[in-house]
């Protein structure tokens, strides 16, 4: 572990911009095929990312073995992604480029992420739609047989490819189809339900890692010439969010714990659009997706504590609050704007719903302006407004029929009959594993991607965007990248797992299961998790200050406390055990947790998802202090286990840097 | 954690693992609200148990929004309970009366054993899949997405199919415990693509031997699995398979 700090190369390499990628592809050392085969490769998780690396990893000749701890590689969270995939192919010919989605997207962060990566992200986005078409994945067309778009928050082209709403699972299973192509061949091993417990670092490098069996308790030891972490976000260190119920830090946590540096922690992105919480039981939050923004337009009432119904609210009544404080982008401005746009109004007493803390999502212009151009395609004339708006919702249903199914069966209301109601929610992590240009953390030999990393959306991560990182990441970008370091790595035999540092690892995480169920005390890790998410969304959720992260930083580590003295396990170690695997989770959530605070505590600024009440403009957006923290704040951890911040400085060659505004 | 009125005994199947044998035992769970989901049920539940010193039921469950398809019971007999389209997770207590009794029960195939209490083992699936559920295109292969039209219709029948989210649920409603329309939404998805053609015989024949090989049953066109699938997955995706694998049998230019 670090005591001082670590010096960052984030080895971008020389040249233009537009050629860097290019020209360090062509020019990266190279692993014959015959070596390949004897070059071992881990993979924890299995989503877009993982899945993706997995399979293109084993095609390239690699021996790659696959981990998750769902039940199927498939059911990985990206199954859940909604609205759909960017990409700059300009099908629609609206002006879209590489540049532009370069351009959107460092904007879209607030200018807090790298050029050099965010230009490769935009450069590859187009090889992974027609990757994704080759597979069979069934994206949504047009009667003339092309690809259809549509448009996503802070863009104003159409470069959005998608699935009705369910984009995230027709390309995790075009992943998925790929990587048990390969396990059929025999070239990935895959193990499901397995968790990553530890990493085993030996002469300084990442070799392998220790994995729990989930359904037997054992604890196994795999090698590996390189680790690669694909293990997703840490939104559930809010207790609720829109992430699966298992989603979880603990692998990358892991990795903090040999040196690796987390970057940019309290970088979260809280999603305009989700069903609000209906009571303490809730377990969880569903999104509706941005794509909906399309065609539904947000509003409040104009009067304070307004309990009409919503279709007894008059049209001059009503605040479309977005399109009057942002008219170029109206409704689809970016997240981050949107999210505290609903905050404010419904903090002043304009809200929604039996709890007030909801905004309406309303369809109603849609169906009309839809019934109508249905209506003249067809010939139809002379009908009754009842019967145009029934056209206009057939034309909705079949964009968006699942998210109205799923809002349906939530809330018990129909979406086609009364507008929606939505609050923002916790939904994705731009901060993560500190990686450099090559997606390889400070940890020599060990790699992230995907959400499992910080790099490519700043402060805020447009819509569509994940989709788009997660597969460029594993199927364009790590298994070149990767070859650079394993080129090195050809004379390493495999090492046996009975090295002491395998013997070491497994040591280490069979005495902290033994210490988790040990303790015995009386209360269930899901009631910490709670309170540990009732703290983060209160202190360091959509608005932050001072007085409140350092209140949180103290409550949490009092929480830590309690967790390790009072937390009961149930069950034993060498069984299926899913309350095991929970207390080991959260207990990595409450030390992710104080490390946002503290993150969020010294970036004295707003921006993107970062929101400092300090720090606004007299209208309340975000204000940046480019002057004092245009840098990436990656900490490691030190030997007492306080955090070490280091400091990587972002350079803007290409772009200049500006105020947002999408006014 | 009461914040409803709903009172519900719940019949639970509890195993150990998969070689013991399992039973149902009783639950009483009060003050439940009708906005909960069926699976925040046994959230609550399982909290009581831990303050009991009782060990809580395990579930498969994931994303709780109906689209990973881990979650995976039998409530009162019916695989995802008695909705039609809606998984487990989607599943709300307000399809529930005040003081009803509840049985549930773990998936019953002999291709998926029971791991724990609700807990299955759908790892047939995945072979099946490995066996030739998906097209050989390696990364890099791709020509431009926009080179080979679709038709929309064709399009649209691929994604309908593409839409099973692999529960299992066709499989345990069926007295064969067949597997015939998870295989059969694969191979039509891959059949309806110009992308999947070159493989369908091969696809058609190595899916339907694995499938066969994981010890699913034989189909006899009842349609309870099209009844249950909550991604309302059609039947006719049977016919198409069937006619895949015949033509194939007959037809393939393989040795």
């Amino acid at each position: 572990m670090a005591e001082s700090t670590i010096k960052l190369d984030a080895k971008i390499p020389e040249g233009l911009l537009a050629e860097k990628w290019t020209k360090y592809r062509s020019t990266m050392p190279l692993v014959n095929p015959a070596n390949k085969r004897n070059l071992e490769i881990i993979v924890v998780g299995t989503g877009l990312a993982g899945a993706s690396a997995a399979a293109t990893l084993a095609e390239l000749g690699y021996k790659v073995k696959a981990f998750c701890f769902q039940d199927s590689p498939r059911r990985a969270h990206s199954i859940a992604a909604q609205g759909g995939i960017n990409a700059a192919k300009n099908y629609q010919n609206d002006g879209d480029s590489t540049y532009r989605l370069f351009y959107d997207t460092i904007k879209g962060g607030d200018y807090r992420s790298r050029e050099a990566n965010v230009y490769r992200l935009a450069e590859v986005s187009t090889d992974i739609i027609d990757q994704c078409v080759a597979q069979g994945v069934p994206f949504a067309r047009e009667y003339g047989g092309m690809l259809s778009n549509r448009s996503f928050g802070g863009v104003q082209v159409q470069r959005t490819f998608y699935a009705a709403g369910q984009t995230g699972q027709q390309l995790l299973l075009g992943a998925y189809s790929a990587l048990e192509r390969q396990v059929g061949m025999g070239a990935v091993d895959m193990f499901s339900r397995h968790e990553m417990l530890e990493v085993v670092m030996i002469d300084g490098k990442a070799r392998g890692i220790i994995a729990r069996n989930l359904i037997t308790g054992e604890l196994e030891r795999h090698f590996g010439h390189a680790v690669v972490l694909a293990s997703g976000g840490y939104g559930n260190v809010f207790y609720l969010s829109t992430n699966a119920m298992g989603s979880n830090v603990t692998a990358a946590w892991k990795a903090t714990k040999h040196g690796a540096a987390f970057a940019n922690p309290c970088f979260t992105q809280i999603h305009p659009t989700c069903i609000p919480v209906s009571g303490d039981h809730q377990s969880k939050l569903t999104l509706m997706s941005e794509s909906l923004r399309n065609d539904g337009r947000i509003w409040v009432p104009l009067k304070k504590d307004d309990s009409r119904k919503a279709v007894d609210i008059p049209e001059e009544e009503r605040d479309y609050y977005l399109e009057r404080r942002y008219p170029a982008f109206g409704n689809l401005v970016p997240r981050d704007v949107a999210s505290r746009a609903a905050k404010e109004r419904c903090d002043a007493g304009f809200g929604v719903g039996h709890s007030k803390m909801a905004v309406y999502l309303d369809f109603a212009a849609s169906f009309e302006r839809y019934g109508h151009l249905e209506a003249n395609k067809n010939n139809l004339h002379g009908l009754i407004q009842e019967e145009i708006l029934d056209l206009g919702r057939a034309v909705v249903k079949e964009k968006y029929g699942n998210l109205f199914d799923m809002y349906k069966q939530i809330t018990g209301e129909d979406p086609y009959q009364m507008p929606m109601r939505i609050y923002p929610a916790v939904h994705y992590t731009m901060g993560g594993l500190w990686v450099d240009y090559n997606l390889m953390t400070n940890v020599p030999g060990l790699y992230a991607c995907g959400e499992a990393n910080f790099s490519d959306h700043g402060a805020n991560r447009l819509g569509a965007s994940a989709l788009m990182q997660g597969l460029a990441d594993g199927y364009f970008v790590l298994p070149y990248t990767i070859g650079a370091y394993l080129s090195g790595e050809i004379r390493t035999k495999s090492i046996p797992t009975d090295h002491e540092a395998f013997v070491e690892a497994e040591n280490a995480v069979k005495n902290r299961i033994n210490k988790l169920l040990q303790i015995k005390g009386k209360q269930s890790p899901e009631s910490f998790h709670k309170r540990l998410g009732k703290i983060m969304w209160d202190k360091c959720g959509m608005a932050r200050n001072e007085a409140g992260l350092k209140e949180a930083i103290s409550e949490i580590r009092a929480l830590k406390d309690e967790f390790w003295t009072d937390v009961r396990v149930m069950g034993d170690v060498e069984e299926f055990n899913p309350e095991l695997d929970k207390a080991g989770r959260v207990a990595d959530f409450i030390e992710l947790g104080e490390l946002m605070c503290i993150d969020a505590l010294n970036r004295n600024e707003s921006c993107g998802g970062h929101f400092r009440e300090e720090y606004q403009t007299e209208e309340g957006e975000a204000l940046r202090d480019d002057a004092n923290y245009i840098y990436v704040a990656a900490w490691t951890q030190k030997e007492d286990g306080s955090w070490q911040l280091n400091k990587e400085p972002l350079n803007y060659e290409n772009i200049k840097i500006a105020q947002r505004s999408y006014k | 954690m009461s914040e409803g009125n709903m009172n519900i005994t719940l019949k639970v199947w509890r195993q150990k693992n998969s070689k013991s044998q399992g039973n149902l035992e009783t639950y009483d769970v009060k003050g439940i609200s009708e906005d909960m989901s069926f699976l925040e049920m046994f959230d609550v539940l399982n909290e009581k148990l831990i303050v009991e010193d009782k060990e809580p039921i395990a579930f498969d469950h994931d994303c709780r929004e109906g689209i990973c398809g881990m979650c995976s019971m039998y409530i009162n007999g019916r695989p995802h309970g008695p909705l039609e389209g809606v998984t487990t997770c989607q599943l709300h207590m307000r399809s529930f009366k005040d003081g009803d009794t509840i049985v549930v029960e773990p998936w019953r195939a002999q291709a998926f054993p029971v791991v724990k209490d609700l807990v299955t083992d759908r790892s047939a699936f995945d072979r099946v899949i490995a066996a030739g559920g998906f097209v050989s295109v390696n990364t890099g292969n791709a020509q431009d997405a926009n080179a080979i039209p679709i038709p929309k219709t064709e399009a649209d029948k691929a994604f309908a199919a593409a839409a099973c989210i692999g529960c299992g649920a066709c499989v345990a409603s069926c007295k064969n415990a067949s597997a015939m329309l998870f295989v059969s939404a694969k191979i039509s998805q891959l059949a309806l693509l110009p992308q999947g053609d070159p493989e369908r015989q091969t696809r058609a024949i190595n899916m339907v031997n694995q499938m066969d090989a994981e010890g699913f049953g034989n189909c006899t066109n009842t349609g309870a699995c099209a009844v249950e699938c909550p991604k309302e997955i059609s039947l006719e995706n049977i016919a198409r398979m069937n006619r895949e694998y015949l033509s194939a049998s007959f037809t393939s230019s393989e040795d």
